[in-house]
C-alpha cells in the first residue's frame, strides 16, 4: 500500500456537526509556556494503579529524572518536568471535576532546567526488539495522549495476545476547539512519523493508516508530504463528523469493520494511537526523553487569546490562562478537553496532566444551555447516536429507576459520545443520566462483590466452626465410647475377680 | 456520597429548541393554510382564527390546573400546532363551535390527560377529528366549493359572520361534495369511475387545490413543497411519508388495474383528501411515531395501507384521521420491536464475533 493511494471509506452510523470553532486557536504556533513557580505533579495521570513516589521532601532533582516508578502491569511512571526541589509529596486538587484531593509531588523549579541522567537514546531504534522498543516507551511514562490515557506500552504488547495487522494513528481530533494535534502534526510531521514507523515496528504490523479529518488541509499536507519516506505509512483524509475519532468509529470508517461489543479493535486486529502519543514515542527513543510536556490547546470566546502551549506537566492551570492574556469576560464555564466529552474544572488551581488536551473557557452563548423540557419524541437522539441506541428510552428507564432496563437497552454500548445531548431540541442532559447510571451500576457491582465477599467469609467461618463442632462432637463421642469400652473392661475384670474369687 | 456540583456536557449545543421545531413546522403549512384560507374566504379565516384560540386557551387553562408552569409550555408552540393542524381538517365553513370543541378535545382529552407534551399516545389534532365526525356527522361533511375571497360569489364580511357565528341555514345551499366523497357516492349508485369522473374535480384542480374539502386537504402541491421543506430542515425524515404514499399509491394501483371501474386510480388517491397533508404533517407528528429508521418505514407503511382499506371498503370516504389513529396505538409496540442494531452486536443483541479472523479466542 503506497502513500497517496485512495482508501475506501465506510459509512458509520449516526453523529453530529458541531460547529468547529477550531479557527480560534489553529492558527496560533505552539509556543512553550514559561516554567512556572510551582509544579504538582499527580502520581495518577494515567488509568490503572498510581505510581509510587521515588522522592523526599527537601530533595533536588534533575529535569527528567524518575519521580515515581510506576507499579502493576497497568501503570505508568513519572518524570521530573525541570530541574528544582522537591517541596512535598501530599494530597493536591485533581485535574477532575470532582476536585477530590490526590497524591501530588510539588516541585519548586530551580530556573536552571538542568538535564539529569536519562536514558541512552537508541542509536538504531529500529534495530531494536519489539520489546525493547516497548520496554522504553513504558519507562518514559508514555500514555494515550488523546485523554484516554491508557499506558501505551501495555496497547504495544497486544501483538502478544493479538493477531495485528493494521496501526490506525488518529489524527481526527473530531472534539471542536482542540487544535493541538493539528498543529503538531503541521509543525512535526517527520517527528511523529518517525514515532509511528517505531510504533508500527513494535506492533510487528506492515500497514499504517494515518487518519486525519478533512477540516485539517495543511495537517493532511504536511503528513502527506512527510509519509514519502514511509512507504508503509498512508494519510487518510476523514469526513468531518463528530465522534469520528472515537477509536471503534474510525476502525469502522477505515476499515468497515466493527469492533465486537466489550471487545477491543485488537478483536479485529487493529491498534489505534494518537499523533501526541507517537512524538511521545520518537522523543523517548531517538532523544532519551521521558513524558514530561504537552501541547494543550487554550481556546474559548472568554480567553483573550487563544493558544496552542507546550506545558510542563503539572503546571497549574492558572498560568496557562495568565500567558494567555486572562478572561476576556468571566466565564461560565471552565472545561477541561472539548465542549463534547471534555469535564468540567472545578478551579483553575489544578494542574495539566498527561491526558489534558484542551483548556476552553466558555461563554454562555457558546454553551446554549437552555431549560430541560419534557421530550416530545423527535428521535434527533436515535439518528444522531453513532452506537444505534435508543437514548430516549435509555434515559427514560434510568429517570424511572429502571437501571437493569437501561443496560438491556445497551447503555453499556454507550460510549458518552454526547451527541444525543447536542442535538436534543428539549435540552435533556441524555448523557448525564447514562454517566449517572454507569457510575450506579460501578458501584453497586462493587458492594455487590463487597458483599460476596462477605458472604463467602460468612460461609467459610460457618464452615469451620461447623467442621470444629464435628471435630469436637466425634472428639467427645470418641472419648465417651472409651471411657465406655474402659467401663466395661473394668466390669468385664471385676466379674472376673468375682469369679475367680 | 460525592455530589457533583459542576454542571456536566456537552458544552455546545444544537441550533434546536422545542418552540423551534414547532415554528418550523407552522412555516411549513402558512403558505398552503394562506391558500386555503384566500380561496374559502371569510368564514374559513374566522373558523381558523377561533381554532387556534380555543386551543392556546385551552392549554393555558389546563397547565394552571395541573400546576405546571405556563410560560415555558405555552410558549413552546405545540398548542398552537396542535390548534392549527386541527383546523387544517375542518370543513371551511363550519361554524365556530366546531372548532372550539375540536380544540378543546384535542388539547384537554387528545393531550392534557396523558400528562400534556410528550405523553399522548395518540396524535391530539386526529382524536378531535374523529370525535367531531362521530359526534357531529352532518357539520363536519358540509363541504362547499372554494369561493375565493373577493370573488363575486363570495360572501361578505358580514354574511361570513353570520354563516360561521349564525345559524347553518344557509349551508345546505352551497354544499359539495369532496372528490372522493363524490366517487363514493357515485360508486354506490352503481355508476362506474369513468361515469363518475365527468363530474368530479380533476386531478389538477386538487393538485392546485382549487377544490372543495377541508381546509388543508386543497393544495396538494402546496403541501408536499412544505413537506419536503420539513424533510430539508430535518425536521421529519422521509421514512414515514414516503412509505405512507407509497403504500397507497401501491394498493391504490393493483386494485385500479385489476378493476379499473370500480377503483379509483393512484394519483387521485395521492392528491386528494388529507393524503399529503396526513403523510408529511399528520402522521410524522414527533411524539406519536416511532423512533427507528424500520419503526418508521413499517408505522408509514400501515397508514398508508389503513388509509386505503377505509377510503375504498369502510364508510367513510376519508381515512387518514382514523388510520393515522390506529397506528399510533401501535408505536409503542413497534418502539418495542424495532430498534436499530447497537454497534458491535448483532440484531439479537449477541457481540459481533470474527471468530475466523483471529484474535482471542
Ligand atoms: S452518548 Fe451514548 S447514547 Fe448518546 S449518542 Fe453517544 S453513544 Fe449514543
Ligand atoms: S432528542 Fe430529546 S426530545 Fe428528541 S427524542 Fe431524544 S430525548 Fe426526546
Amino acid at each position: 500500500m503506497s502513500s497517496g493511494k485512495l482508501i475506501k471509506l465506510f459509512k458509520i452510523r449516526g453523529g453530529v456537526h458541531p460547529d468547529d470553532r477550531k479557527s480560534l486557536s489553529a492558527e496560533q504556533p505552539i509556543e512553550n509556556l514559561p516554567m512556572p513557580d510551582l509544579l504538582h505533579i499527580p502520581l495518577q495521570q494515567h488509568i490503572g494503579a498510581p505510581a509510587n513516589p521515588l522522592v523526599r521532601r527537601g530533595e533536588l532533582v534533575k529535569k527528567g529524572q524518575l519521580l515515581a516508578r510506576s507499579q502493576g502491569a497497568i501503570s505508568a511512571p513519572v518524570h521530573a518536568p525541570t530541574s528544582g526541589r522537591i517541596m512535598g509529596v501530599g494530597g493536591y486538587p485533581a485535574h477532575h471535576a470532582s476536585g477530590l484531593s490526590v497524591r501530588t509531588i510539588t516541585l519548586k523549579p530551580d530556573g536552571n532546567d538542568e538535564w539529569g541522567d536519562i536514558p541512552e537514546p537508541a542509536t538504531e531504534p529500529f534495530t531494536l526488539s519489539p520489546e525493547e522498543i516497548a520496554q522504553r516507551v513504558a519507562q518514559a511514562g508514555i500514555v494515550g495522549m488523546g485523554g484516554a490515557t491508557f499506558p501505551s506500552a501495555v496497547k504495544l504488547n497486544l501483538r502478544k495476545r493479538y493477531e495485528l495487522n493494521t496501526l490506525i494513528i488518529n489524527g481526527a481530533e473530531c472534539e471542536p476547539y482542540l487544535t493541538c494535534d493539528d498543529r503538531l502534526m503541521r509543525e512535526q510531521p517527520e517527528e511523529i512519523l518517525d514515532g509511528v514507523a517505531l510504533m508500527a515496528c513494535a506492533l510487528s504490523v506492515e500497514k499504517v493508516l494515518f487518519a486525519i479529518e478533512n477540516n485539517k488541509p495543511m495537517a493532511q499536507a504536511a503528513i502527506k508530504q512527510a509519509s514519502r519516506g514511509h512507504p508503509n505509512i498512508t494519510m487518510v483524509g476523514l469526513p468531518t463528523r463528530y465522534p469520528m475519532g472515537s477509536e471503534k468509529h474510525l476502525v469502522q470508517t477505515l476499515t468497515g469493520q466493527e469492533t465486537p461489543a466489550r471487545g477491543l479493535t485488537a478483536d479485529i486486529g487493529i491498534v489505534v494511537h494518537n499523533v501526541a502519543t507517537a512524538l511521545a514515542v520518537h522523543d523517548a527513543l531517538r532523544h532519551g526523553r521521558p513524558l514530561i510536556s504537552r501541547v494543550m490547546t487554550v481556546s474559548g470566546n472568554a480567553i483573550c487569546n487563544p493558544r496552542n502551549l507546550r506545558v510542563p506537566l503539572g503546571t497549574p492551570l492558572e498560568s496557562l490562562i495568565e500567558y494567555c492574556g486572562g478572561y476576556r469576560q468571566e466565564p461560565a464555564r471552565l472545561i477541561s478537553g472539548g465542549p463534547m466529552m471534555g469535564q468540567p474544572l472545578p478551579s483553575t488551581r489544578v494542574p495539566a496532566v498527561k491526558g489534558s488536551n484542551g483548556l476552553l473557557a466558555l461563554t454562555d452563548i457558546e454553551i446554549q444551555a437552555a431549560p430541560e423540557m419534557p421530550c416530545i419524541r423527535c428521535a434527533s437522539c436515535v439518528q444522531a447516536c453513532p452506537c444505534g441506541l435508543v437514548p430516549l428510552e435509555m434515559a427514560a428507564n434510568i429517570r424511572a429507576g429502571g437501571l437493569d432496563n437501561s443496560v438491556s437497552l445497551g447503555l453499556l454500548d454507550c460510549i458518552a459520545c454526547g451527541s444525543c445531548s447536542y442535538v436534543c431540541p428539549s435540552h435533556i442532559p441524555l448523557v448525564q443520566y447514562f454517566n449517572f447510571a454507569k457510575g450506579e451500576l460501578a458501584s453497586r457491582q462493587r458492594t455487590q462483590h463487597k458483599q460476596g465477599e462477605i458472604k463467602r467469609l460468612a460461609e467459610a467461618r460457618t464452615v469451620r466452626m461447623e467442621a470444629t463442632k464435628k471435630a469436637k462432637r466425634e472428639a467427645m463421642m470418641k472419648r465417651k465410647k472409651e471411657m465406655e469400652e474402659k467401663k466395661q473392661r473394668e466390669a468385664e475384670a471385676a466379674a472376673a475377680a468375682e469369679a475367680q474369687a | 456520597m460525592r455530589e457533583d456540583p459542576l454542571i456536566p456536557g456537552p458544552y455546545t449545543h444544537a441550533p434546536t429548541s422545542v418552540s423551534r421545531t414547532m415554528i418550523l413546522v407552522m412555516l411549513a403549512l402558512l403558505p398552503a393554510t394562506l391558500l386555503s384560507l384566500y380561496l374559502f374566504g371569510w368564514p374559513a379565516i374566522f373558523l381558523f382564527t377561533v381554532t387556534l384560540l380555543a386551543a392556546v386557551l385551552a392549554e393555558a387553562v389546563s397547565l394552571q390546573i395541573s400546576g405546571r408552569p405556563p410560560r415555558p409550555f405555552l410558549l413552546d408552540g405545540s398548542a398552537l400546532l396542535t390548534g392549527w393542524l386541527l383546523a387544517l381538517t375542518l370543513p371551511p365553513w363550519a361554524p365556530w363551535w366546531i372548532g372550539v370543541v375540536g380544540a378543546l378535545l384535542a388539547i384537554v382529552i387528545g393531550k392534557q390527560v396523558f400528562g400534556g407534551i410528550g405523553q399522548n399516545l395518540f396524535n391530539p389534532a386526529m382524536v378531535a377529528r374523529v370525535a367531531l365526525l362521530i359526534s357531529f356527522p352532518l357539520e363536519m361533511t358540509l363541504f362547499n366549493p372554494p369561493v375565493p375571497l373577493f370573488s363575486a360569489q363570495a360572501p361578505g364580511f358580514l354574511e361570513s359572520l353570520s354563516i360561521t357565528f349564525g345559524s347553518s341555514g344557509q349551508l345546505d345551499a352551497i354544499s359539495s361534495a369532496t372528490t372522493l366523497g363524490h366517487y363514493k357516492t357515485e360508486l354506490s349508485r352503481g355508476l362506474t369511475i369513468d361515469q363518475a369522473a365527468g363530474d368530479a374535480d380533476t386531478l389538477w384542480q386538487l393538485t392546485l387545490g382549487n377544490a372543495a374539502g377541508s381546509l388543508g386537504e386543497t393544495s396538494a402541491l402546496l403541501l408536499l413543497l412544505s413537506g419536503l421543506f420539513l424533510i430539508y430542515k430535518r425536521v421529519i425524515t422521509w421514512h414515514i411519508p414516503l412509505a405512507m404514499l407509497g403504500t397507497l399509491a401501491l394498493c391504490a394501483g393493483i386494485f385500479n388495474l385489476v378493476d379499473p371501474d370500480t377503483y379509483v386510480g393512484p394519483l387521485t388517491h395521492l392528491m386528494s383528501g388529507a393524503a399529503i397533508l396526513g403523510a408529511f404533517f399528520i402522521a410524522t407528528e414527533l411524539v406519536t411515531s416511532p423512533v427507528s429508521v424500520r419503526g418508521q418505514l413499517i408505522f408509514g407503511a400501515g397508514c398508508g395501507l389503513l388509509v386505503y382499506v377505509i377510503r375504498t371498503f369502510a364508510g367513510y370516504p376519508e381515512g387518514v384521521a382514523f388510520a393515522v389513529m390506529l397506528m399510533n396505538a401501535c408505536t409503542p409496540l413497534i418502539d418495542h420491536y424495532f430498534k436499530p442494531r447497537i454497534y458491535g452486536r448483532t440484531r439479537k443483541g449477541e457481540p459481533l464475533s470474527y471468530a475466523e479472523k483471529g484474535g482471542e479466542a
